[in-house]
């Protein structure tokens, strides 16, 4: 011990390597990535069987319903964000290592858009054709589910931290979550409306930007410190 | 360089009950505390206010005479806790799991192949940690503490599940590491044989 200490790891190495884990644990278990992705194509495909299959209501309910069922199965993913890390102690690991505990919820968010917001934005474009979209308004689409997701990942890291420790803590996630969550997907939404009518879009892209962007720079340390009460 | 780490009049209540109040120590380096007590008593929440996981409702810790609390980042890049859950992934492999450790706190000099041979675990490598027995898993869990660059040992019942030869050797790694100027704060119900000055703290 007499020799200088050798240095920690950069903020950004320990960003990367808790992605990387969770990453290759989603990896190796592949059901929790599939399993809100199969709910997404459910909601989306089962939709124009019951209200009707005529192209005027498909294309008037088709954004609305994409956006919808992407926002249930990001909550539907939440759940597990910090669980299995809770149970297994890996959490208590985290909140004594000498990184910054934002950097690392930030790695382990963006883990979880990698591995649950990805994944809808790219299945939306097959969902989008059963409901007689444009291919101009795909692409507004998946931009702001893009968008939408990673708000939605982000500011739903801190439900899932404050609800960490408790048992069956699915619906008190949502309901902390939805307030939150509304807006995202009232922008989106309208703004995929909009694009199919050839108006102004772009507002409500601007206005999920800037969305995605204050939860990128604030839900980390939101969570950080809702992770630290949680788990006392 | 030497380190201290010293707790003053600490009072830990949690729910309705009080584990422990008015209770201080303080220790150097090369120093090992025990901490005894019966089951339930508060040795693993002892441990956790002490690394800052639990808010004491009175008294401070300190390390080198700075409070804990004022630096907080600082003092984890201090300290290693071999805690009661593995804190590793079932999942992922023994590399696949250390590597990930490794990324997060300073390494130590050894040389990880030789501290996996030490620990007998070089066999179980590319094996999933799901599959390995508890003491094995445990195992892996003091290989984190080896590979890791740090003055403070956290161990909460580091026995537990370890065959004889595996509690001996843990009893050696102390030895050697608070020889080496290291400080260990450890939780046992056994008897613990090591050669080094040892602070006893029992929790009524």
């Amino acid at each position: 011990m007499n020799e200088p200490a050798r240095e920690i790891p950069g903020i950004f190495a320990g960003l990367v390597a808790t992605a990387r884990r969770d990453l290759l644990l989603a990896w190796k278990r592949p059901g929790d990535v599939l399993n809100p992705l199969f709910f997404f194509a459910m909601v989306c495909t089962l939709f124009p069987l019951a209200v009707g299959p005529t192209a005027e209501q498909l294309e008037f309910s088709g954004p609305g319903v994409i956006w919808v069922a992407a926002l249930l199965a990001t909550l539907l993913s939440l759940n597990s964000l910090f669980l299995s890390d809770f149970e297994d102690g890996s959490l208590d690991q985290l909140l004594v290592s000498p990184q910054p505990l934002p950097a690392l919820v930030l790695g382990k968010t963006l883990a979880h858009w990698l591995t649950a917001g990805l994944p809808l934005v790219l299945v939306s474009p097959v969902l989008a054709i059963t409901y007689r979209m444009p291919f101009s308004v795909v692409g507004v689409m998946m931009l702001t589910l893009s968008l939408g997701t990673v708000s939605l990942s982000l500011l739903g890291s801190i439900g899932a931290a404050l609800t960490v420790g408790l048992h069956r803590g699915t619906a008190l996630l949502s309901l902390l979550i939805l307030p939150l969550a509304m807006p995202v997907m009232i922008l989106g939404a309208n703004a995929v409306s909009l694009a199919a009518h050839g108006d102004v879009y772009t507002t409500g892209v601007w206005a999920l930007g800037a969305y995605a962007a204050g939860s990128v720079s604030l839900a980390p340390y939101a969570t950080a410190a809702a992770l630290r009460i949680s788990n006392e | 360089m030497t380190h201290k780490l010293s707790a003053d009049n600490l009072t830990l209540i949690r729910g309705e009950r009080c584990l422990f109040s008015g209770l201080s120590f303080a220790l150097q380096s090369g120093g090992l505390l025990i901490l005894e007590g019966r089951n339930g008593c508060g040795k693993t929440s002892l441990i956790r206010a002490v690394a800052g996981l639990l808010s004491l409702e009175e008294g401070t810790v300190c390390w080198d005479d700075v409070p804990v609390g004022k630096q907080r980042q600082a003092f984890h890049g201090k300290l290693v806790w071999l805690a009661h859950r593995t804190g590793l992934k079932g999942d992922l492999t023994l590399v696949e799991n250390l590597g990930f450790e490794r990324s997060l706190r300073a390494h130590s000099r050894r040389d990880p192949e030789e501290v996996y041979e030490r620990l007998g675990i070089s066999r179980l490598k590319k094996l999933i940690l799901r599959s390995l027995s508890a003491g094995q898993q445990r195992r892996v869990a003091l290989a984190r503490m080896l590979l890791a660059d740090v003055p403070l040992w956290f161990m909460d019942e580091p026995f537990t599940n370890l065959d004889r030869e595996g509690r001996a050797l843990v009893m050696e790694l102390v030895e050697a590491h608070c020889t080496d100027g290291g400080l260990c704060v450890m939780a046992a119900h056994q008897d613990v044989e090591i050669d080094a000055p040892t602070t006893r703290v029992k929790i009524r």
